[in-house]
């Protein structure tokens, strides 16, 4: 019997999250995958979950989940568990579902891994795949069956299937008045200009070796140059360079484009945690013993300051040809 | 109000590379130095400011672990925490996100809670899985993310950090509430402050205290197994160059090589 295993889809701006995507496409590859969506839209995007590999949808069109953080998720989520008991349950790691996985595995029982890369089944138990500390892989399963693993980000493809089509399950349970406590009262978009750090193909970042805030407009300008995103390190966001949505790395984005660009930072695990999954890293460091070059395919011993100047100009001019 | 903070020691992430025991496959603890994780010391602070704004409130720091956790309590009470409380009992080693947080809820509750403070994520665990473990075990609300909290009368209302921006959240109280990483600045203890620290009073329980049965807690009550630890396969380094007043181009010609311009 193949396996059922849900996907939690969360909704932005009413379209599914592209980690949610991610998640699904693995999903569709262990098993017989099935997404819950929740949320005012939750009806009209049911036909891309089918083409992104959900054979089947619950879908619940109540506006109350976008207003109600956490609780209402929880409660719906556990009664159809009660209800259907899947085999699994994939989360993309994201603030609002790791809030929900982080009180559902408690109300249901269930097992929780978090920070997954990686997950397959061997009859009936799951072995999922946990980098930990930069060198160990950790395999963890749930001797008790069900769990709840929450994967982290750029992990999967995408996986498009066009024309394949999900049954919906439209559920309408009204939410209760008890799970209507945490209230969203606004929402704040900070604006930033070019493709957005996740989602660049070439991501420019800086770190404490740029000297000062002052220093930064020259990452800016490389990654304007490459068509990229520009990214930081911790160290200068926790300096107050930069607001916290620059930050790369274990506690900050996790980003895989083809091209990442490290100007001025060591190369700290906790950086590397964010973007060691990069298709080609090249770093500028004065320091030749910087950790960052035991992952660099193009690595330079230098003064970023001098060096990326005359880099973006070189870069403006080939571009010109 | 009844304010707690609940706080982690563990293994000073500046100076150890953190290691897992291929045999009991739990963190190495052993000969390692130990520190209040810094995450926590944030948090603290946050809550410390918001008993003394709120005023008229008591501040308790909570830890699971072993007695060395000691020393991270007596940090907390140096920072300005009131009191402090630890549980720690052999029966817990190994416990899983389901038993601490179960733990740490069975005090809140003993004690009576109106706000319990957590860290988003510890900075060696970074599930950030137990706070709201924490609220299901109380079926209160949690506020995460937060990087500012205001009270007025039983209403806490956040600015929670998003991915793209913000958003504002209330919920009544009680609640258990968490500190985004990096948005409050950590009090340093003072001379003064660790003196009085000693005369701050400090329990400790054990599981029997808390009406909790060993088989829900440490290795016995864990819903996950680790099966084993294997090696990540390291990515080759490749080629490194002085530069010699040429390096721009040489990484221009790098990037062209790979069809990156
Ligand atoms: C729990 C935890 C989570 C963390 N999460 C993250 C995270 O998500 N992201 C993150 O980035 N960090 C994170 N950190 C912090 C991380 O450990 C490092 O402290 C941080 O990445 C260092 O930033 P940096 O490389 O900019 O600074 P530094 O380590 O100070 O490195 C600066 C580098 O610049 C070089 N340099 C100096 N001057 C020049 C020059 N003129 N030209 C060229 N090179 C120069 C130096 O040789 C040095 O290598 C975390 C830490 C912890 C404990
Ligand atoms: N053993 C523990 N004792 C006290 N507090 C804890 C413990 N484990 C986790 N916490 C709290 O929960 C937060 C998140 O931890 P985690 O879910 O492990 O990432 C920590 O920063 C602490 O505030």
């Amino acid at each position: 019997m193949p396996h059922t295993i849900w996907v939690l889809v969360e909704l932005e701006n009413d379209q599914p999250t592209r980690s949610s995507l991610e998640v699904l496409s693995k999903a569709a590859q262990l098993g017989n995958a099935e997404a819950i969506v929740l949320g005012s839209a939750a009806a009209e995007v049911a036909p891309t979950l089918g083409e992104y590999g959900a054979q089947k949808v619950y879908a619940h069109a109540d506006a109350a989940y976008d207003t109600y953080l956490t609780l209402p998720a929880v409660d719906t989520l556990s009664a159809l568990i009660k209800e259907h008991q899947p085999s699994l349950l994939m989360f993309a790691t994201t603030y609002d579902l790791r809030d929900i996985a982080s009180r559902l595995n408690i109300r249901d029982n269930l097992g929780l891994v978090t920070d997954a890369t990686d997950l397959s089944f061997e009859g009936d138990t799951v072995n999922v795949i946990v980098p930990w500390g930069g060198e160990n892989l950790v395999t963890a399963t749930f001797p008790q069956g069900v769990g709840i693993v929450l994967t982290r980000p750029k992990a999967f493809p995408l996986e498009r299937h066009e024309g394949t089509t999900a049954e919906v399950v439209t559920l309408n349970t009204p939410v209760s008045a008890d799970a209507q406590k945490i209230k969203v009262l606004d929402r704040v978009e900070v604006e930033s200009e070019g493709p957005a750090l996740e989602d660049a193909t070439v991501v420019v970042s800086g770190g404490r070796g740029l000297g000062k805030a002052e220093n930064y407009h020259l990452v800016e300008e490389l990654a304007a140059a490459l068509g990229g995103a520009p990214g930081a390190t911790r160290a200068i966001v926790d300096a107050g360079w930069l607001p916290y949505s620059y930050q790369v790395g274990q506690t900050g984005k996790t980003v895989k484009p083809t091209l990442y660009v490290a100007v001025g930072i060591s190369g700290a695990i906790q950086h590397l945690a964010g973007m060691k999954g990069s298709k080609y890293i090249v770093a500028i460091n004065k320091d030749e013993n910087a950790p960052i070059f035991s992952v660099t395919d193009f690595g330079v011993v230098g003064d970023v300051l001098t060096i990326l100047p005359k880099l973006t100009a070189e870069v403006k001019r080939r571009k010109g040809h | 109000m009844k304010m707690f903070v609940c706080i982690k020691q563990i293994p000073d992430p500046n100076t150890v590379v953190s290691k897992l025991d291929p045999n009991t496959k739990r963190l190495v603890r052993s000969g390692v130095s130990l520190v209040l994780d810094p995450g926590d010391e944030s948090t603290i602070s946050a809550a410390i400011k918001l008993r003394d704004t709120i005023g008229n409130s008591e501040l308790i720091a909570v830890s699971m672990g072993p007695t060395s956790a000691q020393e991270a309590l007596r940090r907390s009470l140096a920072m300005g925490v009131d009191r402090a409380i630890l549980v720690s009992d052999p029966a817990l080693a190994g416990s899983d996100v389901m038993a601490t947080a179960r733990v740490l809820a069975a005090v809140a509750k003993k004690e009576g809670a109106d706000m319990i403070f957590c860290s988003t994520e510890s900075t060696d665990g970074y599930t950030g899985m137990v706070p709201g473990g924490i609220a299901e075990f109380l079926g209160i609300p949690q506020l995460t993310f937060a990087r500012e909290i205001t009270v007025e009368g039983n209403t806490a209302t956040i600015k929670r950090v998003t991915q793209t921006g913000y958003q504002t959240v209330e919920t009544s109280l009680p609640a258990v509430i968490t500190i985004a990483s990096g948005t409050f600045e950590a009090i340093y203890p003072t001379m003064k402050g660790i003196m009085s620290a000693r005369k701050k009073p400090f329990s400790q329980f054990a599981l029997s205290d808390l009406g909790i049965d060993a088989s829900q807690v440490g290795e016995a009550g864990a819903r996950e197994r680790v099966l084993n630890i294997g090696k990540v396969e390291a990515r080759a380094a490749g080629q490194v160059i002085k530069d010699d007043g040429n390096a721009a181009q040489a990484i221009a010609d790098f990037l062209q090589r790979s069809q990156l311009l």
